[in-house]
């Protein structure tokens, strides 16, 4: 088999709060929540209104002109957490063979927000069916394809590997991660600039939730609202934001002596072909998943020292996670601490399985683990350590990131402490 | 080594729902692009396309899925089923982790998306479908075939506008290498609602011509854009001593596969097509030599038709393969394009014959291509290079081959 490993050497942040890998952290320690009434559109009407919100200005986060012009918001974050790896991993220019770079980035509902506004335009307030094609601004065709992130990155460090959106609903940043460590092993990369993006606080995004009755009624308390595993805990808060990392083959690493933050140990991926939405309580097909990873990982039950969550604050989510993770980890899942970040950053659809893995690694880097906030009253039907409230000192080597999501898709992955699972 | 091969087909295009159909219009060049007739077009500029107008989605699409899906979806269930049927797969009868769907797509589903967004312009939130989230988004395909079949393996999908489809090979090829058993994979695209193709049109690089003869040319000096087109195939793949193990020979071999992406706009660097072309070629074992005939991307747009050929020239050398662009008979149909591509280069290879490129007389003479016109060009052929090229620099190269002896 391949030895050629997978290791993240740079890491970038834009999450609900203040941009930027640094305050990220301080939020996931402190147990804040980023989650508020929804300030990017008007909200009145719709039956969610409360939204984890960036405070994020393209301008103040360097970005051209031009740039703000032709991105929309989730390609902005991308490019700006991309950024802030690429600077992170110590990478020069011209220091990598552009053939030998790779892009691979989750995102599931594309560019939402400009390919709505510009529907708005061409179709005057949904009037005409059939658009008014001269009302077009140039940019109109990047606004309707997700692929149009990837190029944006791709152009920012000039990487001329493979490039694509990997585009799994709610698991795309977890699959996006998968992705990069099968390009790694393969041969085809040595350097893969992966991660997430999403921008879905939109009014048909919002819409869509609402339809679904997804997320939380809960529009009086937004700082309380999202509730994984919590008794009274009623549904998702949308979020937004990117963790995009610079993912290195170990020994390019090693050769450059580049400052490695994790291993990527594990990856795999399961479909539950049940519901494109529901879930079972039974948890089976992401519990398949992780069993996968820890195999492809070589790594035991007992070595998961953290588990990040899924956590979305829905009930189902919460029985099925739960029992995935018992049928997984056996008497295990009653020791290791288990919490969703999600009830502080809300769920950003497919960039929050990057943004977990960026928790995960910073949770790695300081033994220290996130909490589930607003867990006041445990659901009786989850008996796990969840964490609450407070983000605790824990000695971690080793996280289990699970994700789940819409086309019934389960993925896990496993991260390491540098060099903590033998090659 | 896993040996990628194709072991049963389904086709959803303008030309033909349906491989039969399709292979034999595509053999006799008999095209589809017309002035389209799913709503009335005549106020944009660009009012051709091709449509997949014979897929009876009330009789082969489920009662309870047709209002859950997109036209983009339905397309794939039936192709998906096709193709299960052709390779003698029931999917409930094999191990159900053992199965993955792995999708491309470019821009979700476009016509439940327009749909659902008029609903919330003109009456509200509270009008939106609860199936709107489901229907439109990038990974609907995926989804809804691993559930229609219970395939519970890897499942993927990836967006890399028109080249993602020949990705979504490549991925399978890893999946099937990871020891999956068996992968659906393809994809099937439909960006054909007012609005996305008011965004296509804003790319400049549509055709405006109203002539189907005449509006998509590539490689021609009188090229002016392309037609775009809804359709895609959907392909079981398998290793090939697997699928022998179970008597199926396959159509043939997904041998090598390669993706690069351009350099930044402004770069002195050259563009990355070529070295597609070479990994893939590499990838595959094969040299330039033993190429017998190049599928292109064929974007009718003379910058872009000037890249492709000055790649396949570095490559092949001048006038060194004959090259085609079957496509001309459909349209350009986004990341449903390279997998159908790859559909017809192994039933070119199994029947022995280069489907032409209609409506293109002969090819620019500066571009030096053997480009194979007007009528099919009877020929022996052992393997074959699809071309794709994306939106904004994706590139992406497939080699197949004949069902290995």
């Amino acid at each position: 088999m391949s030895t050629r490993r997978a290791v993240v050497t740079g890491m970038g942040v834009v999450a609900p709060g203040e941009p930027g890998s640094k305050a990220f952290w301080d939020m996931m320690t402190s147990g804040r929540t980023a989650t508020r009434p929804i300030s990017l559109f008007d909200a009145a009407g719709f039956r969610c209104r409360i939204a984890a919100e960036c405070d994020f200005d393209p301008a103040l986060s360097g970005l051209t002109p031009q740039e703000i012009r032709r991105m929309d918001r989730a390609a902005q974050f991308a490019v700006v957490a991309a950024r802030e790896a690429l600077a992170d991993s110590g990478l020069g220019d011209g220091e990598v063979d552009p053939d030998r770079v790779a892009v691979a980035i989750g995102n599931a509902v594309g560019n939402t927000t400009k390919m709505e506004q510009e529907y708005v335009v061409v179709s005057d307030g949904g009037r005409r069916w059939l658009t008014d094609w001269t009302y077009a601004v140039p940019h109109s065709y990047q606004f309707m394809v997700p692929s149009s992130v990837a190029t944006e990155v791709a152009w920012l460090v000039g990487a001329e590997g493979p490039a694509t959106v990997v585009s799994t609903g709610c698991t795309s940043g977890l699959d996006a991660l998968g992705h990069a460590m099968q390009l790694i092993a393969e041969g085809t990369a040595d350097v893969v600039i992966a991660g997430a993006t999403e921008a879905p606080v939109s009014p048909i995004t919002v819409a869509c939730f609402d339809a679904l009755k997804a997320t939380t009624p809960n529009n009086a308390d937004p700082a309380g609202a999202c509730r994984p595993f919590d008794r009274d805990r009623d549904g998702i808060v949308l979020g937004e934001g990117s963790a995009v990392f610079v993912v290195e083959e170990a020994g390019h690493a090693r050769r450059r002596e580049a400052r490695v933050h994790a291993d990527l140990v594990g990856y795999a991926s399961r479909a539950n072909a049940y519901h494109m939405t529901g879930l079972k309580a039974d948890g089976r097909e992401m519990a398949e998943a992780i069993r996968a990873a820890l195999r492809q990982a070589r790594i035991t039950p007992a070595e998961v020292d953290y588990v990040n969550a899924h956590g979305s604050g829905t009930r189902q989510n919460d029985r099925h996670e739960t029992a995935a993770v018992k049928a997984s980890l056996g008497g295990h899942a009653y020791r290791v601490p288990m919490s969703s970040i999600k009830s502080m950053v809300g769920h950003s659809l497919g960039a929050i399985g990057s943004i977990e893995i960026a928790a995960s690694i910073l949770a790695i880097t300081h033994d220290v683990v996130p909490p589930t906030a607003n867990l006041h009253h445990r659901d009786p039907e989850c008996d796990l350590d969840y964490v609450p409230v407070h983000a605790r000192e824990h000695p971690v080597d080793v996280v289990l990131s699970v994700g789940s999501g819409f086309g019934g898709f389960q993925t896990a992955v496993l991260v390491a402490a540098p060099g903590r699972v033998a090659a | 080594m896993t040996t990628a091969t194709v072991t049963g087909i389904g086709v959803a295009a303008p030309t033909g729902v349906g491989l039969a159909a399709y292979w034999s219009a595509t053999v006799a060049g008999k095209g589809a692009i017309d002035v389209i007739g799913a709503y009335d077009a005549s106020g944009y500029p660009s009012r051709l396309a091709g449509e997949v107008r014979d897929l009876d989605a009330v009789e082969r699409v489920p009662k309870k899925l047709r209002p859950q899906t997109d036209h983009m979806t339905h397309m794939a269930l039936v192709a998906a089923e096709e193709a299960l049927a052709d390779a003698g797969i029931d999917p409930l009868a094999w191990p159900e982790y053992e199965m993955g769907v792995i999708t491309a797509n470019s821009a979700g589903g476009t016509v439940f998306g327009q749909r659902e967004l008029q609903k919330l312009w003109t009456r509200g939130p509270l009008h939106v479908s609860a199936y709107m989230s489901v229907a439109w988004f990038y990974a609907a395909t995926t989804g809804q075939l691993s559930i229609r079949h219970q395939m519970r393996g890897p499942c993927g999908v990836l967006a890399a506008d028109q080249a993602g489809g020949l990705d979504a090979l490549g991925q399978a090829r890893r999946v099937l290498r990871g020891g999956t058993r068996m992968v659906l994979a393809g994809g099937t695209d439909a960006p054909m609602s007012p609005a996305g193709l008011t965004a296509q049109i804003a790319t400049r690089l549509l055709s405006r011509s109203d002539d189907p003869a005449r509006a998509y040319l590539p490689f021609d000096s009188a090229a002016g854009g392309f037609v775009p087109a809804e359709g895609g195939a959907m392909m079981t793949v398998e290793d090939a001593a697997a699928a022998r193990g179970r008597g199926v020979r396959g159509y043939g071999v997904i041998a090598g596969y390669a993706a690069t992406f351009d350099p930044p706009p402004g770069s002195a660097r050259p563009p990355a097509l070529g070295r597609a072309i070479v990994r893939a070629l590499a990838d595959a074992g094969v040299r330039p030599d033993e190429v017998d005939v190049v599928l292109a991307d064929a974007a009718g747009v003379p910058a872009l038709d000037r890249a492709e050929a000055d790649a396949l020239r570095g490559v092949f050398g001048p006038r060194g393969v004959p090259v085609t662009a079957p496509k001309t008979t459909t349209g350009r149909m986004y990341a449903g394009a390279g997998p159908l591509d790859v559909v017809t280069a192994l039933l070119a290879i199994r029947d022995g014959v280069i489907p032409p490129t209609v409506n293109v007389a002969e090819p620019a003479p500066e571009y030096q291509l053997d480009l194979v016109c007007g009528a099919a060009r009877p020929a022996r052929l052992a393997t074959a290079l699809v071309l794709a090229r994306g939106h904004g620099g994706f590139n992406s190269a497939v080699v197949v081959r004949g069902p290995d002896r």
